[in-house]
C-alpha cells in the first residue's frame, strides 16, 4: 500500500542520522550560475571534494542573454552576470563536472536539457538549487529544489538531509478540449488548492488526464507543482515515459535498457495506496486559464471575469488579491480580452519545449503579431529544441508572423539578462511566476498557455485561443 | 570569542511588522542581485523594490536611493529592527538563499510568521536565520502591539521555545527537536552527514549494484 513516493524514498533511504533525520542518497544533481558558485566557494573552504562526479551536470541559463549568442562569453554584455557564467565555466573545469558550456548545442534551460539528455531517468532523485526542479517528476523521479547550502551539502555527501513529506494525490479526470492544455491544469489547480495548498507535500498528478498528455505536458504539469507549495510532484512511469526516455544520451541501452524497463514498470503507486490529502479536478470543464494577480493562485478563465477580492473566503488572500489589483492596474469585473499588451513571452522551463512550440506555431502560422505589441519573443528551452524547432520550419512561422527567435535560456521568465519588461508594461507570459517584478521591475505577468500566449500576440491583449483554431 | 553564525541560543530585539501574506522572495531580494558570486553583500537590498522607488541595482550606494515612506523598514520606529513578524506562507517561490542571506545581512536574526515555505524554511536553518511559528491568533496579537506607537521588544529564547514581551506576553512555539538541537548548538551540517560516510558509502554500493544504469550516466 505504497505510494511512488514512498517507493521511491524508500529506496534511497541511506539510514537515519544520529539526529533522527533521514540521509536520502540523490542519483542526479543539475547545476546552474546562479545558485551554485557560493556552494562550490563552501566546498573550497571547508577543503572537501565532490562525492561522485559523474552524478552532476551543469549549464549556464539564468542570466545569459538570448541574442548574439555566436559571440559566446564576448556577446554577454553585463559584467557580473558574465563573471557568473565564467565562474561556472572555471568551477566545473576545477572540479571535473560536465558542463554544456554556452556555445555548446546541448546547452538550454536546466530542466529541458535534463529529461532531454536523458540525464533524469525514471526512479532517481533529482536535486537542483532551483525550485523548478520538481519538472523531472514528470519522469517517475523524485525531484526537489534546493537551496545553495543543500547544494554544497549535497556535492559533498550526494545526500540530502530531509525529513519526509506527506502524500497528496491530485486526480485530473476526463480529457482537455481542444485549445486547453497541461497549462491550464495546472494553474485551474494552484487556483483551486492555493499558493500554499501543498506545502509539506509530495504531489502525485493521477488521471486519464495526465495519462493522456505527453511527457511535455506532465513536465509542465509537475514544474508549478510549487507555486502550490509543494517541494516535488510526480507521474507514474507508463509506456509514453519509456518512450520519451529510449535512445537518449545517457539513457542505457541493450540489456541494461531492457532491466531498467522492467524495475521502471513498477514505478506506479499500489492500488490501496493512501494519501493524506486528495484533490480531484476535472479536465473537460476547463476554458484557458489566465492569471489576472501577483501570484499563480490569482487566476481566471479566459472568459471570466476578475473576482471581487471580498468573494475570497480567507483574509490573507483578499489582502493579497487586493494588493494585486492594484499592482495590476486591474478592477474586479473587468474582462481581461479587453487589457491591451505590450509584450508577449514564449518560453521557460515550464514552457519551452519542442511540443510548447508546436502549439504556439500552430496558432501563429499565417498571422501577425499585433502592431500595438512592443515585442513578442519565441525562446526555446534549449540548443536542440531550437535546432528540431528550425529542422520543422517553426523559426519561420514565428518570424514571418513578427515574433523574435531567440537562443535558449531562461531569459524574461525572471528578466536576470536583458529580456525584461519595463516599468507598467503588461505581458502574456508562458513562464511560472507573475510575483511583483518578476519580469522586470513593476512589470505586470499574466500567466498562460503557450497557444494562448501565440493568440494573445496576434489579438494584442488576451486572448480565447478556441477561436484561433476553428 | 568568535561568533558561530549558525548558533541561534536566544535574541531580544524590536519587531518590525510586515503586513503581507504570502510575500514571495522575489520581494525579499529582486533577481538583478542574484548575479552576485558572493555570499555577502545582499542586506542592502532587502525588499528592494518594496522599500525604495528608484529601481535597485547592484552597487547602487544606499544614499542615492529614494526610500518608500510608508514601507516598514523606512518607518523611524523599525531602524534597529532584528526581529520580522510577517503573515501566511512567508518566502514561497524560488528557492534563492539569498532571500535568507539578504534577511541575515540586513539585521534580522528571526522571523514569526503563521506558516513558511518549505525550501525557505529549510534554508533558514542551513544559515542561523531562526524561523518562529505561532498561531494566526498569536500573530494577531504581535501585530497589533507592533504596529502601535511604541515599537515592542520581544525575546526569542529557542532553548524554552518561547516568545516573551515583558512580564504579560508570552507564547510558546513548535519546532522539530533535531532542527532546534542543531541550531543552539550550530552545528555544519555536511559534517554531521560526513560522520555517516561509511552508511553512504556502503548504500552506493548496492545501489550501483541494483541500479546499474543510473550510474553510467556523465561524460556523453
Amino acid at each position: 500500500m505504497a505510494t511512488l513516493y514512498d517507493k521511491i524514498w524508500d529506496a534511497h533511504v541511506v539510514g537515519q542520522r544520529d539526529d533522527g533525520l533521514s540521509l536520502l542518497y540523490i542519483d542526479r544533481h543539475l547545476i546552474h550560475e546562479v545558485t551554485s558558485p557560493q556552494a562550490f566557494e563552501g566546498l573550497r573552504l571547508a577543503r572537501r571534494v565532490p562525492w561522485r562526479l559523474d552524478a552532476n551536470l551543469a549549464t549556464p541559463d539564468h542570466n545569459i542573454p538570448t541574442r548574439n549568442r555566436a559571440l559566446g562569453m564576448a556577446g554577454i554584455e553585463d559584467s557580473i552576470a558574465k563573471e557568473q557564467v565564467v565562474t561556472l565555466d572555471d568551477n566545473c573545469r576545477a572540479f571535473d563536472i560536465q558542463q554544456f558550456e554556452l556555445l555548446d548545442v546541448r546547452q538550454g534551460i536546466v530542466h529541458v536539457i535534463g529529461p532531454e539528455q536523458g540525464a533524469v531517468l525514471p526512479g532517481m532523485t533529482v536535486v537542483c538549487g532551483d525550485s523548478h526542479t520538481s519538472t523531472h517528476g514528470a519522469l517517475g523521479t523524485l525531484a526537489h529544489g534546493i537551496g545553495t547550502s543543500e547544494v554544497e551539502h549535497v556535492l559533498a555527501t550526494q545526500c540530502l538531509v530531509q525529513q519526509k513529506s506527506r502524500n497528496m494525490l491530485v486526480d485530473i479526470t476526463s480529457f482537455l478540449n481542444e485549445g486547453v492544455y497541461a497549462k491550464d491544469i495546472i494553474l485551474a489547480l494552484i487556483r483551486k488548492v492555493g499558493t500554499a495548498g501543498a506545502t509539506g507535500h509530495t504531489i502525485e498528478y493521477a488521471g486519464e488526464a495526465i495519462r493522456s498528455l505527453s511527457m511535455e505536458g506532465r513536465m509542465t504539469i509537475c514544474n508549478m507543482s510549487i507555486e502550490a507549495g509543494a517541494r516535488a510532484g510526480l507521474v507514474a512511469v507508463d509506456e509514453t515515459t519509456l518512450s520519451y526516455v529510449e535512445g537518449r544520451p545517457f539513457s542505457p541501452q541493450g540489456a541494461l535498457w531492457d532491466a531498467a524497463c522492467r524495475k521502471w514498470r513498477d514505478l506506479k503507486s499500489d492500488e490501496d495506496a493512501v494519501y493524506d490529502t486528495e484533490v480531484t479536478l476535472d479536465a473537460a470543464a476547463l476554458s484557458p486559464q489566465v492569471s489576472w494577480g501577483t501570484n499563480p493562485q490569482l487566476v481566471v478563465s479566459v472568459d471570466e471575469a476578475i473576482p471581487d477580492p471580498a468573494s475570497f473566503d480567507d483574509e490573507a488572500t483578499a489582502e493579497t488579491a487586493e494588493r494585486a489589483l492594484k499592482y495590476m492596474d486591474l478592477r474586479p469585473g473587468d474582462s481581461l480580452m479587453d487589457v491591451p499588451l505590450d509584450k508577449v513571452f514564449i518560453g521557460s522551463c515550464t514552457n519551452a519545449r519542442i511540443e510548447d512550440l508546436r502549439a504556439a506555431a500552430l496558432v501563429a502560422k499565417g498571422r501577425k503579431v499585433s502592431s500595438h505589441l512592443d515585442a513578442a519573443l519565441v525562446v526555446p528551452g534549449s540548443g536542440l529544441v531550437k535546432q528540431q524547432a528550425e529542422s520543422e520550419g517553426l523559426d519561420e512561422i514565428f518570424i514571418d508572423a513578427g515574433f523574435e527567435w531567440r537562443a535558449p535560456g531562461c531569459s524574461m521568465c525572471l528578466a536576470m539578462n536583458d529580456d525584461r519588461l519595463m516599468p507598467k508594461e503588461r505581458c502574456a507570459s508562458t513562464s511560472n511566476r507573475n510575483f511583483e517584478g518578476r519580469q522586470g521591475h513593476l512589470g505586470r505577468t499574466h500567466l498562460v498557455s503557450p497557444a494562448t500566449a501565440a493568440a494573445s500576440a496576434i489579438a494584442g491583449h488576451i486572448a480565447d485561443v478556441r477561436e484561433f483554431l476553428q | 570569542m568568535s561568533v558561530n553564525p549558525l548558533q541561534f541560543v536566544r535574541h531580544s530585539g524590536i519587531v518590525a511588522p510586515l503586513d503581507k501574506a504570502n510575500v514571495d522572495t522575489d520581494q525579499i531580494i529582486p533577481k538583478q542581485f542574484l548575479k552576485s558570486i558572493k555570499r555577502t553583500g545582499f542586506g542592502d537590498n532587502l525588499f528592494d523594490a518594496w522599500r525604495f522607488e528608484d529601481e535597485g541595482t547592484i552597487g547602487k550606494p544606499l544614499s542615492s536611493r529614494q526610500p518608500v515612506s510608508d514601507f516598514v523598514l523606512n518607518d523611524p520606529r523599525y531602524v534597529n529592527a532584528s526581529i520580522l513578524l510577517a503573515r501566511e506562507n512567508f518566502a514561497c517561490g524560488s528557492s534563492r538563499e539569498h532571500a535568507v542571506w539578504a534577511l541575515l545581512q540586513y539585521g534580522f536574526r528571526c522571523v514569526i510568521a503563521p506558516s513558511f515555505a518549505d525550501i525557505f524554511y529549510n534554508n533558514s536553518f542551513n544559515n542561523g536565520l531562526l524561523p518562529v511559528q505561532l498561531s494566526h491568533e498569536h500573530v494577531e496579537v504581535l501585530f497589533a502591539r507592533a504596529t502601535q506607537q511604541q515599537p515592542i521588544e520581544l525575546s526569542v529564547d529557542l532553548e524554552e521555545q518561547t516568545v516573551t514581551a515583558g512580564s504579560d506576553l508570552g507564547y510558546r512555539f513548535e519546532i522539530e527537536h533535531v532542527r532546534k538541537n542543531r541550531m543552539l548548538k550550530g552545528l555544519d551540517e555536511i559534517g554531521l552527514t560526513l560522520e555517516h560516510t561509511a552508511d553512504i558509502e556502503a548504500f552506493e554500493a548496492r545501489h550501483r549494484k541494483a541500479n546499474p544504469w543510473l550510474f553510467s550516466g556523465g561524460n556523453v
